[in-house]
Formats: structure tokens, sequence, C-alpha cells
């Protein structure tokens, strides 16, 4: 691995922070309302930002399609966003604004963000409320009919909006009625049950993509003047996450391999208050919405391996660890440093449950304050989803938690206009890089993936469609797209011969522990290391020794997800190495040799205040990393306290 | 406290559309601290193992709000826990030795794809019909320009909950999609935001569910099998603006 600096043109406007977006509009080119409908856009992924954009899209008057691998587009992951959507409305008078709402999440994010997307994200937080009501997300309201608000880690004002536990859905439903409008309206071609496996590029810029028919196998070209991934993050590369069984890096990582860079995939988060893993076949993690941090104080034993139960365990024999090392934020801390002190507790022996892996999450002090009621209309739906997986009763016993793998802020790099280093390949919501820094703040996914679908791309897709007026989208018959056809084929053929021993869902078990252990909540340099060599020696294993059975012209689920685990396995390298790379620890990304005494992250602000972006150089090359220094104009990088 | 039972598994086998399906047994042993789907997984694992292929069955957020998975367990839609998806549903809920009927969704417009899963297309159809509030991105107003009762914001939310799963046509002796149908309706029907289009969007979305579903005889049984526990009640509000809506549809003021 050599490291190239070349600096990667952000195109992010000049002057001052607070004009550049407004400026920005200005001066892109327009494509005039007759003309749109002589462009083809391709939107892949149907969830928040990939629904919202295809919708405004349409309306705009581009020729969308729109393609989900699910078997409809309302199932996409952001659908289970529990806990609300952040916007700079300052409804509660207590000070927020737009640049708070900046400034949070700058400092959230560690310092590792772009300045500009992150004003503009918090610049257009409050359209998407406006927008999301008028589509009638039925938003928690109070008795005078107006909006609720409550308040989130990482923040100290109350600028969350919400819909019960079920926030996601109900945005999702939004943006998918949105689409389903623009379906009808004829703007939007929509293709259910295909899988992105190829982007296609001519001339070095993006053309189309090559799609698989989950139910008959068929691979077929899609052409167009403009591709848009927004195909989610690549938590499931952990196996055990808190991302659906179906989540995968696929269409971000063909495009990489293609030519998109892929930025800061280091940067993963952990999520603090999931239900701890209850056994070894566990599928997949339940994460119980951040929100519930409000009301619930989180606490482990004195004493080491305490087996009494909670209300055996009398006040003063209870250690209330983030009240009392964090008083300002307390239970409220941000998720990174929330999640890594609940591991140190469990490492120290103080953890809770049958397996010893967990802390608690009490309710009985707020229950006591509020009464059953209003924690039941406040956190009802979670209490029950607890209650029906673990058969606990969170009214009467505290909620078991443990941190788990959450969200990705790494990503495809993209510019200011969410362009990525492919000309016509644009990537949006959690598919990119671009606003998280190296943590994400509570409530700021929801918003980051309608800004981008609603409010961002719509303009700057136009200013690069402008100069393309009176060309065709190159022809699906080309030989770019028949060469990528075949090659999609042949892989396929490919995992029905090898015809070894183990099922895919072994091999991405095993990634996934490998990738836990070594590029998990704490990372150091030997263990990268390891883990470098034993994810290669897995994924040669993977290749000979997978079995999958059945064909490829039905509907086959390890077929599809063979594709997947093996994107996921070449990513898990790259993620070592870029962690091994970063020689400081920063918000989700925490090397055990960088820490300041008292055990929290220690940036380095002269080496490492940059995004990587990694280049792809063939299978058996190791990836070029490229470097986009991050200026500070605005806000003056500090270690961060939440004391 | 978790311990280890033997289920023995009537599963539906069916490789695609147009073949014949036909029922396949499997004892399979699993800890009671496992999940349904868990224990499918160890099933597909085992016969992959043997060289058979595993069962298709799909599901996706395993949190019970995507709306991906549904099969009918013992007859019935999601299982014998109330108010349950089916990989929300637990082993802790069956004993040793149990016998578990695994089968599809059975309805006339949901064909069976493969196996345990099943074409919910029509869905979508349901709601492109005009499931949703004409407002393009951009155009609109303050949030709190308009305040919503809260009673009415809570009610939208009650009828918005449904996940699309189809557990209730699945229920249904008719395979009517009623419940489906009126929560959407009833959602955007309840709120201000959704009073301009209030009749034109029940008349569109009945009619599209009717070309696809069957007539509902107020059995109830999708109330039962709902997950959400959408209710009845929003039927009844359907079946209201439905009617209002055929009084007030203009085109129509000629003939009455």
């Amino acid at each position: 691995m050599e490291t190239k600096t070349t600096l990667l043109d952000s195109r992010v406007p000049s002057g001052p922070l607070e004009d550049k977006w407004e400026n920005h509009k200005f001066s892109m080119k327009l494509v005039n309302p007759n003309n749109k409908r002589k462009f083809d856009v391709i939107v892949v992924g149907t969830g928040l930002a990939g629904a919202s954009a295809a919708a405004s899209l349409g309306e705009l008057g581009y020729n969308v399609k729109a393609f989900t691998f699910h078997d409809s587009p309302r199932r996409a992951h952001s659908i289970a966003a529990q806990g609300g959507i952040n916007a700079a409305k300052n409804y509660k008078n207590d000070g927020d604004s737009v640049y708070r709402l900046f400034y949070d999440t700058i400092k959230g994010g560690d310092y590792r963000s772009r300045e500009a997307n992150v004003h503009r994200l918090a610049e257009v937080s409050t359209n998407i409320i406006d927008q999301a009501t008028a589509q009638g997300v039925p938003f928690a309201r109070e008795y005078g009919g107006l909006l609720d608000n409550r308040s989130f880690g990482g923040a100290q004002v109350s600028r969350t909006f919400y819909a019960r536990g079920q926030t996601g859905q109900q945005l999702l439903l939004g943006a998918y009625s949105a689409m389903m409008r623009q379906v009808s309206a004829g703007s939007v071609e929509l293709h259910t049950r295909s899988e992105l496996l190829d982007v296609v590029t001519k001339d070095g810029k993006a053309c189309g993509i090559v799609t698989r028919d989950l139910l008959s196998g068929e691979v077929s070209a899609h052409s167009a003047h403009a591709v848009v991934l927004a195909t989610g993050g690549y938590g499931n590369v952990y196996f055990l996450s808190t991302n659906a069984m179906m989540s995968n890096v696929t269409a971000a990582w063909r495009a990489h391999r293609r030519g998109a860079f892929f930025a800061n995939p280091c940067y993963t988060q952990i999520h603090p208050t999931c239900i701890p893993a209850s056994d070894d076949f566990q599928s997949k993690l339940t994460l119980m919405s951040e929100s519930l941090r409000n009301d619930g104080r989180i606490w482990v034993p004195d004493a080491f391996d305490d087996s009494r139960p909670a209300h055996e365990i009398p006040e003063n024999e209870r250690d209330y660890y983030l009240e009392t090392k964090y008083p300002a934020f307390g239970n409220l801390v941000p998720r990174d440093v929330a999640s890594r002190n609940a591991k140190n507790v469990v490492d120290q022996g103080h953890g809770i449950g049958p397996l010893k892996n967990g802390v608690f999450l009490d309710f009985a002090a707020a229950v006591e304050r509020d009464g059953h009621d209003a924690i039941s209309a406040k956190y009802g739906n979670l209490f029950s989803m607890y209650e029906s997986i673990t058969g606990e009763n969170p009214y009467e016993v505290p909620m078991r938690i443990y941190p788990a793998i959450h969200y990705t802020m790494g990503g495809v790099w993209v510019d200011y206009n969410l362009m990525t280093t492919i000309p016509g390949l644009y990537a949006i919501g959690e598919a990119n890089f671009s606003d998280h820094g190296a943590n994400r703040l509570g409530a700021s996914a929801l918003m980051q993936g309608l800004a981008d679908g609603y409010f961002v791309l719509p303009y700057t897709i136009g200013d690069g469609l402008a100069d393309q007026l009176g060309e065709p989208a190159v022809s699906a018959d080309d030989p770019v797209f028949t060469d990528a056809i075949n090659a999609v084929e042949d892989e396929t053929s490919k995992w029905l011969s090898i015809n070894g021993t183990r099922s895919v869902d072994y091999f991405h078990r095993e990634l996934g522990r490998l990738v836990w252990d070594h590029i998990g909540m704490s990372r150091n340099k030997e263990g990268l290391e390891k883990a470098i060599s034993e994810i290669s020696a897995l994924k040669e294993e993977f290749y000979s020794d997978v079995r999958i059975l059945g064909s490829a012209d039905t509907l086959n689920l390890s077929l599809e997800k063979a594709g997947r685990v093996s994107d996921f396995f070449e990513l898990a390298e790259l993620m070592a190495q870029d962690a091994l790379k970063r020689e400081e620890s920063c918000g989700g990304h925490f090397r055990e040799e960088h820490q300041t005494p008292e055990g929290e992250a220690q940036r380095d602000d002269e080496e490492f205040a940059h995004v990587a972006a990694w280049e792809w150089n063939g299978r058996d090359a190791l990836q070029t990393r490229h470097v986009e220094e991050l200026d500070f104009e605005n806000v003056t990088p500090t270690q961060r306290s939440y004391k | 406290m978790s311990e280890v039972i033997t289920v023995n598994l009537k599963i539906w086998r069916q490789e695609s559309p147009s073949k014949e399906g036909y029922f396949e047994e499997h004892a399979q042993k699993v800890t009671t601290e496992a999940s349904f789907l868990e224990m499918i997984d160890l099933l597909n694992e085992d016969l992959n193992n043997k060289g058979l292929e595993p069962v298709a069955i799909e599901s996706d957020c395993r949190e019970g709000i995507c709306g991906t998975c549904g099969v009918m367990i013992n007859g019935q839609a999601h299982g014998p826990r109330k108010a349950t998806t089916t990989c929300q549903l637990h082993m802790r809920e069956f004993s040793d030795g149990d016998k578990i009927v695994i089968e599809p969704f059975r309805a006339g417009s949901f064909p069976v794809i493969r196996d345990l899963v099943v074409d919910r297309s029509p869905f979508d159809r349901i709601i492109e019909s005009g499931g949703y509030i004409s407002v393009n991105t951009g155009s609109a107003s303050d949030a709190n320009l308009t305040p919503v009762p809260k009673e009415a914001a809570d009610q939208a939310f009650d009828a918005a909950a449904c996940i699309g799963c189809g557990a209730c046509v699945a229920a249904c002796p008719n395979s009517a999609a009623q419940l489906f149908t009126s929560a959407k309706i009833a959602h955007m029907g309840s709120l201000p935001q959704g009073q301009p289009e209030r009749w034109k969007r029940t008349e569109s979305m009945v009619g599209t569910m009717e070309e696809f579903f069957g007539s509902c005889t107020n059995h109830g049984e999708c109330h039962e099998a709902c997950p959400k526990e959408i209710s009845l009640d929003f039927i009844a509000f359907m079946n209201r603006d439905y009617m209002k809506a055929k009084v007030k549809n203009r085109a129509l003021s000629g003939q009455r």
C-alpha cells in the first residue's frame, strides 16, 4: 500500500459558511423544465435517501428508474429507525439554531467531517420536517396540536422530532408514498426484486447499471445519464449488527471497483443500547432506541461477577458510571462514549445477565417519577419489543443492554455535489461518507438521508446533467453493457460450481467474528495486522469451500448472499488497512495506542485532520490511499468533553 | 431459563409458482432462546450440509417493523403469539415434541414464488392508486402552521403503524385486504393534510383493492392476526368514507 497525497477536489464553494449553499444553488447550471424529461436517471435503493430522491426527481420531470432488491420499496432498512429526526426548528425556544446543529454535528463527529456539508445539512433540516408533515407523517404532538420534541444523545437542546418509537417507519412511508405517486404519474419506473451487480462506465463516466432479477435470475442492463446509489451502509460486515439481514455493501463496493473511491471505511458506529446476544446462533442484534437514555439510568453492580437480580442490589452497591463520570451529559453522552464505557465496565467484570455481557438500563426511577402511563406513552412499543425478545418485562426488571454495530459513517467518497469520483455517479444517504465524520449523532441518519434525497441531490444533479443536453444515454446494447452482463453471469455460475462443504452463512459468521474482535469497538496495531492475514485466509477458504445449491434461474437466497459476502470480505480487508493507517483515535475509531490519560479518544489533528479515500487497484493489489484535507474555518477542533 | 427442545416441522415446499407444492417433514433441535427464524436458519444450515436445498423464506429487519417476513404457523398468520410478527416469535412459545406446520400466506392474489415466499405486490398497486398526499418537495408550509389535535394525530399514527406484511389477507377467509387499505385511508383521512384528496383517494384505493382482493364479510380475523393490532374501526372509517365519496364525487353528481 502506498500513500498518495493527491488532493481530492471536494468542490466546496468559497465564501462565508452560511452563504455557501445559497451561492452554490445560484451558480449551478439548470436544466429547463421541458428538457428534464430528456434525461434518464437511475436511483438504486428505495430507503429514505433513494425514495425521497426518486420522488423529488420525478416531480421535477426527470425520467427516473428506481431499483430495489426488496419485494416492495417500503421494506428498506430505514424503516427500522426508531428514535427520531433532528431539525433546527427551535420550536422549544431552548436556544437551538442552524449554527448550533451544525456545531453539535461537527463536534459529535469528532472534527472529521466537512464543515460546508454539515452546515448545509443543518440548513435544510427544517425543510424536511415541513415536507414530512405535509405528506401526513404523524409526528408526535402536544395537546395544543403542535409538534413535540425530545432531546437526544450528544445535544443539550430538544430538537428531535419523533413518531413514537417508529420514526423511521413513518418517514419512509412518507417518502415511499411520494415515490409511488410518481410511479402512478409515470415519471418513476419501479423495478422490485432487482439487485445491482455492476455499475457500468463508458469513457470514464457512469452510464448505467447491471442488475439481476432475483426471481428469474435474468441479468439485464439499464442505461441512464446519471446513476444514484442510495444503498445504505455496510454494518453487516460484522455479521451481528442491528442492520437488516439483507443490508449489504454490494452496490457501493461494485462502484468502488469501477473507480469510485471509498472513504473512511474504519469509521463504524457502535450503538450503546442493543439487546445483548443470547446464544451462538444469534442471527442479528436488536437495537433499543437511544431515546431510552432520556429516562433510563445506566448502571452495573459495584461487585465483580454479581449474579443477584437487579432489585436485590441496593443503591449504594450500584455504579451509575456515566452519571458519575460525565455529570453534564450523564446518560446522554454521545454514542461512542457510552459504548466504550459499557465495554470497559463489562471487560472489568461488572457485566450482568446470563452471559455477563450487558449493563442495566433502569426505568424504575422514571416510572416512579412520571408514572407507568407516561413511560408507556413514550416507549410502549420499545418495551413490548424488548419483552417479546427477552421474555422480561422492563417495567419490572431493568433492561439489559450492550453496544452493537449500528451505522457506518464511512462510505463512497463524494464531493459537495454528492458526486463520486466517477463523473455521473452519485451516492446519497448512509452509502456516502460525507456528513457524520467519525461518529454520527443520534437522530441524524434520517436527517441526512432525507436532506440528500429531497433537498440536495435534486439541485446538484442538474449541474452535472445540463452539459449533456441533446446527448442520448449510452445504448443498453453497447459492448460496455454486454461485457458487464457476461461478467455477472460468469460470476453467478462460478458460485454454483464451487460445490464445497460449508454454507455462505458459516463464512459470513466467521468473518463477522474476526471483524468484531479486531476492527470493532477498540483496535490496535497487532490485532489489525492479525485481522488482515486471517481475513485473507478465510476469504480463500470461502472461494474454494462454499456450498451453494440450486440453480441461477429461480429465487436462490444462498446464491444472492454469496456475492454480498464476497464483497464484505474485500471491504473488511480495506477496513483493517484504513484503521491501521489512521494512527489516532477519533469518534468510533478507537486505537488503543492513542488515548488520553482518562481513556478518552486522542485525536491527532496535525497528521490526521483528513479524509482517507481509497482507490481500487484490482483484486490482487493493495489499494491507494488518497487524502482530502479538512479545513476548519469556523469551528476550532478541541478535545471533546462531555463532563 | 433456556432449554433444548425438539420440534417436528411440516414445511411447505414448492419449487416455482407453476409447480405442485408438497409438505416435507423435519425434526429440529433448538434452544428456547432462539427466535423462530433462527430455528429455520438452523434447519437450513443442516439441509445445506446434507446437500439438500434450503427452504426459501423471507425476512429482513427481524425487528417486526419491515413487514418482509410472514408465514402461516399451525394455521395462524405469524403464529400463536398475539401482536407478534414471525421474526419476533421465539421458540419459548413451543414445547418439546410440538408439531409445527409451516405454510406460506395463502391468498389468490399472493401467488407462491417459492416454498414460503409469496408475491405481495398488489399492496403496492393499492398505495400507488392514491395512498399519498400530493405535495411536491419544497412546497410545504411550516410544520407548525396547521395544528393537529393530538387525538387526531394519535389516531392517524395508530392506522399508520401498518407494516404491510399481508397477514390480514392471509387470515381472512375471503382473502380481503380491507384492513390494509383502510389503515392507509384512515391514516391520511384523520389528518388535516389529507383532507383535499380524501374522497378521491378513498374511491380510487377501494377500486384497486377490489381488483385484486376478496370482499369483507366482517369476520375480524384480520385484526386478530395483525401484528400491529390495527383496529377494525378503520374498516368502518373506510366504508363510511367510501359511501360519502360516492355522494361527493362531482363527476357522478348528475346521476344522483
